[in-house]
């Protein structure tokens, strides 16, 4: 039990702990986390972001990290902060890796000790916010996630899923893992909901679209939002250098720079969005903690 | 024991954690993996030579990869099988691995199917006379039910689909394929364990144009190299999409640094066919029909087409 306490002693400097997942591969959890992420640190909160995905850590990329060191303090292994006021900070496998080629060939219990290890010795310091961000599926890694955290009492989770039936299906079996296991479902989120041509501004549904908002009703979770798939945010989240404006439409048109990724995001159409997502989430967050 | 198994950071004096002496020897004494390695069976396991027993007659053992979530394992494999068994002399099964998330009882058309059991084994379910599935999706409750299971429990039940499941006429098949789940985790590792003997014809590996998702690709490959498994080669999914209102193509996941034709360069893969984006793909897996089927003049059917043409060109040769 004592590395368990630790885990305590982690998280008590921790104001609220949300999951993120999803049954499903590639509907955008990391993206959807990063996004939570930045709005809620362009909101000046202080939000760290946990990346237990081990066998495929999406989220160093994102934040424009990658080939960053973690250090190793009496404290702590301090994570690694995407902005120069370290509102945001960031932990993953990805910073443990030799090179960006290297697998992670890991069966259960190997990933288990590591997910417990980001848990009990990483050094976050006081956050408003901890995101857990999840690989795909019901198994090992939500287990131990879950079973871990299960004492200090997580917030809850966000389910992520695009709306077309196949993902729906992967879907539900997550809802139906946060409701055998006790986790309380804060809201869903439908991503990948929609592309508008940058040619005639006319919106093809790519995978379909209502699939997640259908989903939320009838399973009676808090809908939170739908996102269409963004070029520009796409754009971001690909680029090595996260301080200049991204505008696919016109690649020939003046850079905008900015201080840091929290800043270049408010310029993403998604931004917006994502503000009513996290606005929503957030009061949620507040009542359930009354 | 080879000493291959003994892990980099081992005691000095491992004997191997699948050794008679694993967990017991001298040198295991405060080595923090003692307990694992001593309550583990020790020697081959005994199932080995009964799944290759059983997959003696399959031609073609086919793995679906990537290490990415959601860039098209399922949809790829399901179209793949329908082309191939869309030649009736040709006899196809379809093993699904993904767990956790099995979705090509639907993309195939064929939920809520039941799995019969017989003397010789679990019959699969028939989508066509020449076309077998087999997935855990048969075997839940309900569609809903989550399988919250933990790495040996999955393990087991890949186990069973390669052990216990009765392919069609004596168990001769042309092409066996793998749908497996994102990662490089127990089931990849003990998929690739238990065919080691009967022999993998290859690997297709299959991501979309973003570095983000062509950074896990690269672990999968890493993952296949380490494991010996041959690559037949790289598809790229959902590479452009083009508007169905005015035909513009437009880049949805950008290939900053190349797509998949760099990576397949970077790598020496061969590079098998880019699909672009299209909407009815989508619709095709929903409704679990084949979408080569369908929509035989889209251009992303043309280059499935292409796709599959090279892939029965690697394994025949």
């Amino acid at each position: 039990m004592t590395s368990n306490s630790v885990i305590g002693d982690r998280l008590a400097s921790i104001k609220h702990v949300v999951l993120v997942l999803s049954g499903k591969g590639g509907v955008g959890k990391s993206s959807c986390t990063v996004q939570l992420a930045l709005s809620l640190a362009s909101q000046g909160r202080k939000v760290g972001v946990l990346d237990i995905d081990l066998c495929g850590p999406s989220i160093p990329r994102m934040l424009g990290l990658e080939g960053r060191q973690i250090h190793q303090a009496t404290a702590g292994w301090v994570p690694v902060f995407a902005d120069a006021d370290k509102r945001l900070a960031c932990m993953s496998i990805g910073f443990l890796l030799p090179n960006k080629n290297s697998s992670v060939v890991w069966r259960g219990p190997k990933k288990n000790a590591m997910i417990k290890q980001f848990l009990a010795d990483v050094y976050w310091g006081e956050l408003d916010y901890l995101l857990i961000d999840t690989p795909p599926g019901t198994s090992d890694e939500h287990l131990a996630a879950v079973e871990y955290l299960q004492e200090w009492n997580p917030d809850g989770a966000v389910i992520v899923t695009t709306p077309q039936a196949v993902a729906l299906s992967d879907v539900k079996k997550e809802i139906n893992f946060c409701t055998k296991v006790g986790l309380p479902l804060l809201g869903l989120i439908e991503n990948m909901s929609g592309f508008v041509c940058p040619h005639c501004a006319e919106c093809t549904n790519l995978f379909s679209t209502g699939g997640g908002e259908g989903l939320a009703k009838h399973m009676d979770i808090p809908f939170l939002g739908r996102a269409p798939i963004d070029p520009n945010l796409v754009m971001l989240l690909e680029q090595e250098d996260k301080t200049i404006v991204p505008n696919v439409n016109d690649p020939t048109a003046e850079k905008l720079k900015t201080e840091s990724i929290v800043d270049t995001y408010q310029h993403c159409e998604l931004s917006k969005i994502f503000a009513a997502i996290t606005s929503q989430l957030e009061s949620r967050l507040d009542k359930s903690k009354q | 024991m080879p000493d291959s198994n003994i892990p980099e950071n081992a005691n000095e004096h491992c004997p191997g954690p699948e050794s008679q002496g694993a967990g017991k020897a001298d040198g295991c004494a405060g080595c923090p993996n003692q307990e694992i390695c001593a309550s583990q069976a020790q020697g081959p396991d005994p199932d080995l030579p009964i799944v290759t027993e059983r997959l003696s007659k399959v031609r073609h053992k086919l793995l679906v990869l990537s290490g990415k979530g959601g860039v098209g394992k399922s949809t790829f494999t399901a179209q793949l099988a329908f082309a191939l068994a869309s030649d009736e002399s040709c006899d196809v099964g379809v093993v699904d691995i993904d767990i956790c998330g099995p979705s090509i009882p639907k993309i195939m058309g064929c939920e809520r199917e039941q799995i019969h059991q017989s003397s010789n084994g679990w019959s699969p379910v028939y989508v066509q006379d020449n076309l077998a599935v087999m997935s855990i999706g048969f075997m839940l409750p309900d569609e809903d039910s989550a399988v919250i299971w933990r790495g040996p429990k999955k393990n087991g039940m890949i186990k069973q689909f390669l052990k216990d499941v009765d392919w069609s006429s004596a168990g001769k098949l042309d092409y066996l394929l793998f749908d497996t789940p994102p990662g490089t985790s127990d089931e990849h590792l003990s998929v690739v364990q238990l065919l080691k003997a009967s022999g993998i014809t290859g690997a297709v590996i299959l991501t979309t144009p973003q570095e983000v998702a062509l950074q896990d690709v690269r672990k999968e490959i890493d993952f296949c190299r380490k494991a010996n498994v041959p690559i037949l080669g790289l598809v790229e999914n959902m590479a452009a999409f083009v508007c169905p209102s005015c035909h513009g193509s437009s880049l949805i996941f950008y290939p900053t640094t190349g797509g998949a034709d760099a990576l397949c360069r970077e790598l020496d893969i061969p590079l098998l066919g880019s699909i672009p984006l299209d909407p009815s793909i989508g619709r095709a897996c929903d409704f679990g029909s084949s979408f080569v089927d369908t929509c035989p003049e889209s251009p992303a059917a043309k280059a499935f087409v292409q796709v599959i043409d090279r892939i029965k060109q690697i394994v025949d040769q």
